[in-house]
């Protein structure tokens, strides 16, 4: 059977196994494997399709989804629709990037290795962070390494996490940690915003991490100057999960003085892709730098002095280091990081702050609108970014499938992840939402 | 030939995005926000315009050697063709416009996807059910691990050890210590098998999982594997399969026959997805029956009754969750895309070809160099630089050379057991005219080595920057940008 994928002929593969000195494949086989072991019958699988054919089949699936494009969306839940130029996705389409392994051999990987440094580099300048690493598969994983490279470092056992964090990230942590029986105690929220009182009740010298996210899963900012003191009065390490378009506007976790930051990069022009590939960011001191998991680049030079780009600390990975390393990580999220670093460049200084800000006005209208609503009320009343919690006299759920109806998905159904947050609608409202589809939406709400 | 980076690029007031105006009514970032929530100083990130920075990426491009310009025989990395037709499906907006919260109903055509893929993978490998939620082969592996250990953790006793034959991958014994265990690594026999008396002797009642590749990284079948499992369940461990080199069997020989209790895939190698320069992967895992439970939540479900797919997270015994979401579903869409291009016939072909392809390499270049371990291989092999290292050149400088004549050099220095290890997978997607082209230049460095050793030791030459200094790079850390530095 020939295939556009397999060049190889029959009578090239006759050749090639005359000069191996074989009759047959058959026999090949039967001297690398025990025949009992070589099954006789190909695969219980539909058969092979021309590319017309693929092309049709995914397609069809494809359209038994409803896709973004045909709805007005509200969804946010740690992930978010963020405007994404014409520019990432052309270059990500050069198959010099996307068909290129990971850069073990410097001279002929310079593409990727600077654009990882570049990506570095722009991660630092975002978060006010000091080193940054080559991504990690998400913001959860990344918020999981973040708390055993803590753990490491102080060699400590416990970490003391947000309650208020995405629950997805909470699961998450709680798998990674099940294996190293690092304890993880949660701190209790209030009005949507960590509890202080609870936090002294529990922050003391046994603690590794004290894990923050702000904005939190609810859109609120934290105050993390007010548990910085504390945390690394305790000898704990503070790690933030960010959201980086926010960092356009928002105060950094360089600027809180915190360890480690980490966070889902998919804001930074990646398609939402039912649920990845996406990137996870991890920024911290310099002082972890030799701590840190997964692939690093550094600047260095050639032979004739010029600069060029090498993967460096490589003893803290798993090909060198193997059951010492920092982490198991291998592949990473390469492709997805060239994206971030992509957006970035584009983007700027000041292109960055317009988005933040953009978010932050239209989803202030968005809330200030709906609240004007009989039967609608914010649920927290504390400062928030793009996201906010509403309550109604209606179950989420209900208000979720009526406007889905209309093409409008308002929002993550909150009862979804908290009891007794049935009745609560959270709702992002991204620099793509226009004023006219905000309207839409309060007026969608006001008929429910 | 060397690119400014894009800071160096930047200059004041340039910009490289277009964004509408604010269309409801503005209050002012202050008038929301207090103070002291907000940042002090912009972000020094780059002011670049839109043609600046398509031309930086670009010329950052063409500096990279990659699988569309030219062979790349990794070894273990399997760098193969990634159809094209791939990339384009995953990019149709009914797939990557979707957000992961969205309701099952109107994701049907995704979770469709997954299920079938799920059952595909499942058949190839021979096993009863599949999770597609690690990111990459590595994160497979952990979740293999956190799932072996509940398993064990509910029969009573977690267990403490983990074995792995000195052959294995980095990965193994790093996902081993994340996962809380302690590894034993034993020594692989002279044929660069398994030694079933070295396993017998290392496995008792603590032993949580034996963890094996194969083939194994020597790119040779393990022939007593029928053998090796019954010793692992004879002590109630699991068996767990590395399928890093699960191309090499595709359709002619299932794991779940050979005794494995788990398997990782990796998208990438066996399932043509593309590297993309480090990733994103896909690691999905394929289990027996008895390790069903223990799969991370969500699974995707299908209500026979009503032909309607949907996510299941009521599993009591799962390990829990190991991404935000359900895995790197972009991923998925090519891989089961390759697959129903293929079917279960041109599958096989797949590792039909790459097969002879490696067999047909390794037989004229163990002339030229050392072939520690000199049998019949499978999809790779690996050859020692041994012989021209007595002659003051080593595997890296060989490993250079190459990238004058144009191809990519093998995977080197791995597996650890070869001295001046070179690790050579061809793949099934090359001809023989190019597998021809490669022994040739194997054939002219092995003279060099002998004739003219100083141009393969001040190798590269031809390409965009010459060897780099690599000690210096981490005695004078340098891992990012800064404007007080440049």
């Amino acid at each position: 059977m020939g295939s556009n994928y397999l060049p190889n002929t029959e009578s090239d593969q006759r050749e090639m196994l005359e000069k191996i000195g074989v009759e047959s494949f058959r026999e090949l086989l039967e001297r690398s494997m025990p025949a009992s072991l070589i099954k006789e019958d190909s695969l219980d699988l539909p058969p092979p399709l021309s590319e017309m054919e693929v092309s049709s089949l995914l397609t069809g699936l494809s359209r038994k989804n409803l896709n973004l494009g045909e709805v007005t969306s509200f969804l946010g839940g740690g992930v978010y629709d963020h405007f994404i130029p014409a520019v990432i996705d052309q270059l990500l389409l050069r198959s010099e990037f996307y068909t290129a392994y990971t850069p073990y051999q410097a001279e002929v990987s310079q593409g990727t290795l600077q654009s990882i440094y570049e990506f570095q580099s722009l991660v630092c300048e975002l978060t006010g962070m000091e080193v940054a690493n080559a991504s990690m598969y998400d913001g959860a994983t990344a918020a999981a390494e973040a708390a055993l490279l803590a753990c490491s470092e102080t060699g400590k056992k416990q970490v003391l996490v947000g309650g208020n964090v995405h629950p997805d990230y909470l699961q998450v942590m709680r798998t990674y940690f099940s294996g190293l029986e690092v304890e993880l105690s949660e701190i209790t929220f209030k009005e949507g915003l960590l509890d202080f009182a609870d936090f002294e009740g529990k922050i003391s010298d046994k603690i590794a991490a004290v894990i923050i996210q702000s904005p939190n899963f609810f859109g609120l900012l934290e105050d993390i100057s007010l548990f910085e003191p504390e945390v690394h009065g305790s000898g704990a390490l503070l790690v933030q999960i960010f959201d980086p378009i926010s960092l356009g506007i928002l105060k950094t976790p360089g600027e809180y003085n915190v360890d480690i930051a980490v966070a889902e990069g998919q804001p930074l022009g990646l398609p939402l892709s039912y649920g990845g590939p996406y990137l996870g960011l991890m920024a911290t001191k310099s002082s972890l730098v030799r701590k840190l998991p997964g692939r690093l680049a550094g600047a260095t030079v050639d032979d004739r002095e010029r600069r060029g780009f090498v993967l460096t600390l490589q003893t803290r990975e798993q090909h060198i280091r193997r059951e010492k390393a920092t982490s198991n990580i291998c592949t990473n999220q390469a492709l997805c990081a060239l994206a971030a670093a992509i957006y970035l460049s584009l983007m700027g200084k000041e292109g960055i702050r317009e988005v933040a800000e953009l978010c932050l006005e239209k989803s202030r209208y968005a809330q200030e609108e709906i609240c004007k609503l009989d039967g609608f009320r914010l649920k927290f009343s504390s400062p928030y970014f793009k996201e906010f919690v509403i309550e109604t006299r209606l179950k989420a759920e209900v208000i979720v499938e009526s406007l889905g109806r209309q093409g409008i998905l308002p929002g993550v159904d909150l009862g979804r992840y908290f009891s007794g947050m049935e009745n609560c609608l959270m709702i992002a409202v991204t620099e793509k939402r226009t004023k006219e589809e905000i309207d839409r939406l309060v007026e969608a709400l006001s008929r429910v | 030939m060397t690119e400014k980076l894009i800071f160096e690029l930047s200059s004041p007031g340039r910009k490289g995005y277009s964004l509408p105006q604010l269309d409801c009514p503005p209050k002012g970032v202050e008038k929301i926000l207090p103070k002291e929530f907000l940042r002090e100083n912009r972000a020094e990130l780059p002011e670049v315009s839109e043609n600046d920075c398509v031309r930086h990426f670009t010329r950052l491009s063409v500096l990279n050697h990659h699988i569309d310009k030219g062979f790349y025989p990794l070894g273990s990395c399997t760098m193969k063709y990634n159809p094209k037709l791939n990339e384009q499906l995953a990019r149709l907006p009914g797939f990557a416009e979707l957000h992961p919260l969205q309701s099952e109903e109107q994701v049907q055509g995704a979770l469709e996807l997954m299920y079938h893929l799920g059952e595909y993978l499942s058949e190839i490998a021979g096993m009863d059910k599949v999770t597609l939620q690690p990111a990459a082969g590595a994160h497979g592996e952990l979740t293999a691990l956190l799932m072996i250990r509940t398993y064990h953790k509910k029969n009573g006793n977690p267990r403490s050890k983990v074995v792995i034959p000195d052959s294995a991958h980095g990965t193994n014994p790093a996902s081993v210590s994340l996962a809380g265990y302690r590894t034993v690594q034993i020594r692989s026999n002279e044929q660069g098998l398994i030694d079933l008396w070295e396993l017998e002797k290392n496995m008792d009642e603590e032993v949580a999982a034996f963890m094996l590749t194969n083939p194994n990284t020597l790119g040779l079948f393990e022939t007593n594997i029928l053998k090796v499992a019954e010793i692992v369940h004879s002590v109630g461990a699991k068996f767990y399969m590395d399928g890093a080199n699960l191309n090499a069997l595709l359709g002619y020989a299932s794991p779940g026959e050979m005794g494995f209790d788990i398997v990782h895939f990796n998208f990438h190698k066996t399932f043509s997805t593309p590297h993309g320069g480090g990733g994103p992967g896909g690691g999905a895992l394929g289990v027996k029956e008895e390790m069903v439970p223990f799969l991370p939540v969500p699974t995707v479900e299908k209500r026979e009754d009503r032909g309607e797919f949907h996510l299941d997270y009521e599993r009591p015994d799962s390990i829990g969750k190991v991404h935000s979401f359900y895995g790197h579903f972009g991923v998925m869409v090519r891989a089961f895309a390759y697959i129903r291009s293929l079917g279960g016939e041109g599958l096989r072909e797949v590792a039909k070809n790459a097969i002879i392809n490696a067999n047909y390499l390794k037989e004229p270049l163990k002339e030229f160099y050392d072939l520690p371990y000199d049998a019949t291989c499978m999809h790779e092999f690996v050859l020692s630089g041994n012989r021209q290292k007595s002659l003051g050149v080593r595997t890296l400088d060989i490993a250079k050379r190459l990238l004058d004549y144009g191809f990519h050099a093998p995977t080197i220095y791995f597996p650890l057991i070869v001295p001046e290890a070179l690790m050579i997978e061809p793949t099934e997607s090359e001809s023989k005219e190019i597998l021809d082209a490669f022994i040739e230049a194997m054939k002219k460095i092995a003279e060099e080595t002998k004739t003219n050793p100083e141009i393969v030791k001040s190798a590269p030459q031809q390409t965009p920057v010459g060897r780099l200094d690599e000690a210096k790079a981490a005695k004078e850390l340098n891992v990012r940008w800064s404007k007080q530095r440049f």
